[in-house]
């Protein structure tokens, strides 16, 4: 049988952001897939040897524009627990309801997005539609839609009224009938099924192997959320995280659904018990010591290492994202799929180029 | 750092690493930095039950260190992203971009590293060397 070789990406209709793939067929069945990077790099971990730490607040809000509000909680966590500084409790339950807000409208862009890539516009329209409610409440409660820029060190540099809080249990109550009302569709419809059910399967041995992280991890059997940590106000939540055990794209899209659900309801708890406390404390001084820093962003975990030596700038920061962990799924579950599967199973990992590439 | 953190000999390193995923460990990620003098240092992040072990590694600039791809497969994109932005080279990495992952494959710069001596292999220079030649291509 002749090979071919056949690029895709970086500019292809199913991806957001360039990521290219050289892909070796046989037939139209895909033999080989490698994986090139390198169009959006910015080399921001470098930024930190010029920017002072709390300048690097907003440069790691940048990182990526859907995760941003959790990039910068992870940074100001990270300091925070090098400085040995106590954020008010209010803080920390702020933190979580904005970082649950984010999840839930790059969830939301990403099951648009999985529709659109096998041809169901009408659901990736009303998914969307839904998205600009959230990214209202975004909006109403820290002023943007995206990149909310909520976190300093030390806490928050945003407050919610309490009439923010009943009009915003409204506004959930409503999105979450609209979520149910598109569910049936999403997670029964015979097209839907027949695109995603049974491609690009990972085990759940596999996924542990190839250090998969987040919904991608978890549609594979495995239980591990970084929420489990209990960091911001998550030790105050009742929480357990989105399992499912069919590890194929169908699977990783219901994790992705479910998980929208789930932050309304702990986004509702959260509001529920915040207290009456200051948002921020004074930080003095400047970081010395090094740190790892984890916590779960929409695509999974994000992982912080920082090394300040006492000095205004950071020795070094690292920062690895999901997408950079979950791409080798792609070298996994691609040989052997149909080049028509591909948009869908690349697409299913929920890659995030800007995030990956830093 | 409050987790377990091994310093271990770059020698010894594909060994621990092995009787670490023996103890069923999940691997993380790989952080590297400039240390002192001519040294770098690489820090291999585990994970299981949600807790970290770290393994620290010092290895001269100019001194290949042993892949753990053949250990952790998932390791090689951030060792060849290490390739690139510090220089360091990795020997019997299962898929080598030969420091052109992020990097256009004429660049001899390691951008995240000042000390690091870059080497490309010969027959990717030697390619290039002759692309650059042909009509067309901006050469000479």
């Amino acid at each position: 049988m002749l090979k071919t070789v056949i690029p895709f990406g970086p500019q292809h209709p199913v991806l957001p952001e360039p990521l290219h793939l050289k892909l070796t067929v046989e037939d139209e069945v895909i033999t080989e897939a490698i994986p090139a990077l390198g169009f959006v790099h910015r080399g921001l971990e470098m930024l930190a040897n010029i920017r002072d730490f709390k300048q690097m607040t907003q440069v790691v809000e940048r990182v990526c524009g859907i995760c941003s509000m959790i990039h910068a909680m992870c940074y100001c966590q990270g300091i925070e627990a090098i400085m040995g500084i106590e954020v008010p409790r209010r803080a920390t339950f702020l933190r979580t309801i904005w970082s649950e807000l984010n999840r839930m409208h790059s969830h939301l862009l990403w099951l648009g997005l999985f529709a659109d890539s096998f041809g169901f516009e009408s659901l990736f329209m009303q998914l969307w539609k839904i998205r600009e409610k959230v990214l209202d409440l975004n909006e109403a409660t820290a002023g943007n839609r995206i990149i909310v820029s909520v976190n300093v060190i030390g806490g928050v540099r945003r407050d919610l009224a309490p009439e923010q809080i009943s009009w915003m249990l409204a506004e959930l109550a409503e999105v979450e009938q609209e979520i149910n009302r598109l569910g049936s569709t999403l997670l029964t419809d015979y097209t839907v099924k027949k695109r995603t059910a049974g491609k690009g399967v990972i085990t759940k041995d596999k996924a542990f192997e190839l250090g998969l992280a987040g919904p991608t991890l978890r549609a594979s059997g495995v239980c591990q959320d970084m929420r489990m940590l209990g960091y911001a106000a998550f030790d105050q939540l009742d929480f357990e995280p989105v399992v499912e055990t069919g590890g194929d794209c169908y699977a990783r899209s219901k994790v992705r659904f479910r998980e929208v659900l789930q932050s309304i309801d702990l986004i509702r708890q959260a509001l529920s018990r915040i207290d009456q406390s200051e948002i921020r404390t004074k930080v003095k001084g400047r970081p010395q010591g090094e740190t790892v820093c984890r916590v779960e962003q929409p695509r999974g975990e994000l992982f912080y290492y920082i090394k300040a030596d006492g000095t205004k700038n950071l020795e070094r920061l690292r920062i690895r994202t999901p997408t950079f962990a979950n791409i080798p799924a792609l070298l996994s579950i691609l040989p052997g799929m149909w080049l028509s599967d591909v948009p869908v199973a690349v697409l299913s990992i929920d890659p995030c180029i800007s995030c990956t590439e830093r | 750092m409050r987790d377990e953190v091994i310093s271990v000999d770059p020698d010894n390193l594909v060994g621990a690493v092995a009787k670490i995923k023996v103890e069923g460990y999940r691997f993380v990620t790989l952080s590297c930095m400039q240390g002192d003098e001519n040294m770098v240092v690489v820090l291999y992040h585990f994970d299981k039950d949600l807790v970290l072990k770290h393994l620290r590694v010092s290895v001269p600039a100019d001194r290949a260190l042993p892949s753990i791809t053949p250990v952790y497969f998932a390791a090689f994109l951030v060792e060849n992203e290490i390739q690139d932005l510090f220089g360091l080279r990795f020997s019997g990495l299962a898929v080598d971009y030969e420091r052109t992952l992020y990097l256009e494959g004429d660049v001899k710069v390691t951008p995240f590293c000042r000390y690091t001596v870059a080497k490309m292999n010969a027959d990717k220079a030697k390619m290039l060397s002759a692309s650059a030649d042909l009509p067309g291509t901006g050469g000479s």
